[in-house]
């Protein structure tokens, strides 16, 4: 039994993990629409650049404000050049430009920092706390619980920024509808850019966590993938959504794993997340928190 | 002056409802095929019968699959590779398990099966739409290579899930030279975009669109979803799944799941977009684009690096080239969100009114 809790806590945090890329999802969704599909590209590049600018010899005191500089930068880039021009054009349309801009950003951020994988120190050792597996037997990682830590934070000051913050109101007020929007008066371009760039400051922490955890490479960008699910499970539109579905799919995924993996021949981690999402979706087609949508001819 | 469809008179039903109703296009089209079939075997040389124009056919194949989905029902898909994949390995078990199996009835069946696996991942398009379908679609992906991967049975219990396609026999000769492979493809792939030309403007290509544009006032106008919905999965799997036979067949030789993976799909899926949503001309522009795209490039960076002095790394080309790719998306879709084929429509506009300017 104890085995079953310490697989199910794994798969808890491992899930934060998830729900921290999810984040980035929702947050420009429920502003703009916009399925991003180059989440991941971001958490890619943060983590890249964060890596190559410490190799360069900046401290992690300087290099993390210099990061989040450039992803901010890349917000604002992505906003005037790809964004701004596809305004008014159907969902997909924006849906397949952002694959475009996944494949643009993992090639420039292969080209500038080379392709190698790299190990990233945060500082924080990957080993079980004494204390719990003293007392409980069960293996709980210290980095585990600080990125489940960092990752409630990071909800946190979304939620009240989202609710008290007057850029959060009008990020609200955008997600409803943009003309109605725009007929009160709130700029829509830079709420974009505020979105976006707010995005890729949280691509740098999932980037960071997660270089941290597999080292900075290029499969860090299936990460984002993992994250559909997630966002599937709860719904596109809410952040509380995002964490409920992370912990489903990471609990669900490792259980699976290690209880149905055996019979089956393993290694059914890839996709079990998807099936999961799917069987949910026939049940439940907007998530579990997603806003429900009434069809109107 | 030089492409006028004035004069050209309909005075039958047949006349009206021809494919290509006007006398030009099917002219350049069958000069087209005609060429196709007749100078370019002659003039070609291997490396371009091989490495390029094989490839080129059977990836338009994949992106007229995906585009009959996408392009005409509406429904995005990124799970094309995995239903190519379908279509080869069931292409190879029918070749090994069945003796004296013709082998166009393998591709045939191999087709067939990938219709099936695409019914059955098309059912949650019932409920669900957008994104939403992404995922589902990406759930096929992911889960049929495993399944190929996992199941012994399926690559003949090889150890590294790597199959040797069987040689290409029809009516006792065998297609081995790159010409040969060449003009069956071409056949094949010849015969399948007709099709698709066909019932893209007939009642089922219609009654898709009617489903891509809105699917609740199509419903209302008496299409019945369900029907449509998946004989659009049924008929862009079968046409993904011949694609894959032939990768395997006429192209590869030996494959293994891995060869079918997500970065297929995504390729496919940028022949569909650069080409042109929703036509049939396109998927044949945006494949051709998307397999010269980088010949092109790897040649003129290689030009510019052996007279600049460059010294550019290989890595660097291949990340340019995702650049390029990433980029041209972009650009594609803001500055002509229609296409490759689109183009071809402005041209032939200009064609009607030239030498005059209105």
């Amino acid at each position: 039994m104890s085995f079953f809790f310490e697989v199910l806590i794994g798969g808890l945090l491992s899930g934060v993990m998830y729900s921290l890329v999810a984040l980035g999802f929702v947050l420009i969704y429920k502003a703009s629409g916009v399925f991003n599909f180059a989440q991941g590209a971001m958490v890619f590049f943060a983590a890249l650049t964060y890596v190559g600018l410490l190799e360069k010899g900046l401290p992690a005191l300087l290099a993390l404000p210099a990061t989040l500089a450039v992803m901010v930068a890349l917000a604002l880039i992505i906003e005037r050049i790809v964004l701004r021009p596809l305004v008014n054009q159907p969902q997909i349309t924006l849906f397949m430009a952002t694959i475009g801009l996944t494949f643009f950003i993992e090639g420039l951020a292969q080209m500038v920092w080379g392709a190698n994988v790299r190990g990233l120190e945060l500082g924080l050792q990957d080993e079980p706390i004494q204390w719990v597996t003293e007392t409980s037997g069960m293996n709980v990682s210290k980095f585990d619980l600080v990125a489940a830590g960092v990752a409630a934070i990071l909800v946190t000051l979304l939620a009240l920024f989202f609710s008290r913050t007057r850029i959060g109101r009008a990020l609200r007020a955008v997600a409803d509808d943009h003309q109605a929007a725009l007929a009160v008066g709130i700029p829509l371009q830079q709420i974009w850019a505020i979105v976006w760039g707010v995005a890729g400051a949280v691509a740098l922490v999932a980037g960071l966590l997660w270089g941290a955890r597999n080292g900075v490479q290029y499969a860090l960008t299936f990460v984002a993938l993992k994250a559909l699910p997630v966002l599937i499970l709860g719904g596109f539109d809410s952040i509380p959504g995002a964490i409920v579905g992370g912990l489903i799919v990471g609990a669900s995924e490792k259980l699976a794993e290690v209880y149905l993996g055996p019979f089956v021949g393993g290694g059914i981690e890839g996709w079990f997340s998807y099936v999961l999402a799917l069987l949910f979706l026939l049940v439940r087609p907007e998530g579990l928190f997603g806003e429900k949508r009434i069809d109107r001819v | 002056m030089l492409y006028r469809e004035a004069g050209q008179f309909k005075v039958s039903y047949a006349a009206d409802q021809q494919i290509f109703s006007i006398r030009q296009d099917r002219f350049a089209v069958l000069a087209l095929v005609a060429i196709a079939f007749l100078v370019v075997p002659v003039v070609g040389n291997q490396y371009w019968l091989s490495a390029i124009l094989i490839p080129f056919l059977i990836f338009s194949l994949a992106a007229l699959g995906l585009n009959i989905l996408t392009g005409y029902a509406g429904q995005l898909s990124l799970g094309t590779a995995a239903f190519m994949a379908v279509g080869a390995f069931a292409s190879y078990n029918f070749m090994l398990r069945i003796p004296g199996m013709p082998v166009l009835l393998a591709f045939i069946g191999g087709g067939t099966v990938a219709a099936l696996v695409g019914i059955l991942f098309g059912l949650p398009s019932l409920r669900i739409r957008g994104f939403y379908l992404v995922v589902a679609t990406l759930a096929a992906q992911f889960f049929i290579l495993w399944f190929l991967t996992k199941v012994g049975w399926i690559t003949n219990y090889s150890s590294s899930g790597v199959i040797t396609a069987q040689q290409i026999v029809i009516l006792g000769y065998a297609f081995t030279t790159p010409t040969a492979k060449y003009l069956l493809v071409l056949s094949i792939v010849t015969v399948m975009a007709l099709a698709a030309k066909n019932m893209a403007r007939g009642n089922v290509g219609r009654s898709w669109m009617a489903v891509r544009d809105m699917d609740v006032a199509a419903e209302v106008i008496g299409i019945r979803l369900m029907r449509a919905k998946l004989l659009a999965f049924a008929v862009s799997s079968f046409y993904c799944g011949v694609a894959g036979a032939l990768f395997a067949y006429a192209y590869l030789g030996t494959v293994e799941p891995e060869a079918f993976n997500l970065d297929l799909s995504f390729r496919i899926l940028f022949m569909v977009i650069i080409g042109g949503v929703g036509t049939v001309l396109g998927s044949f522009l945006g494949a051709a684009f998307v397999t010269l795209l980088p010949v092109l490039l790897s040649v003129t960076v290689r030009y510019l690096d052996s007279n600049l002095d460059l010294h550019i790394a290989e890595s660097t080309i291949s990340n340019l080239e995702l650049m390029v790719f990433g980029g041209l998306i972009i650009f594609f879709l803001i500055v002509e969100p229609h296409g490759l084929a689109r183009l071809w429509q402005i041209a032939k506009e200009k064609l009607r009114l030239w030498p005059f300017p209105h």
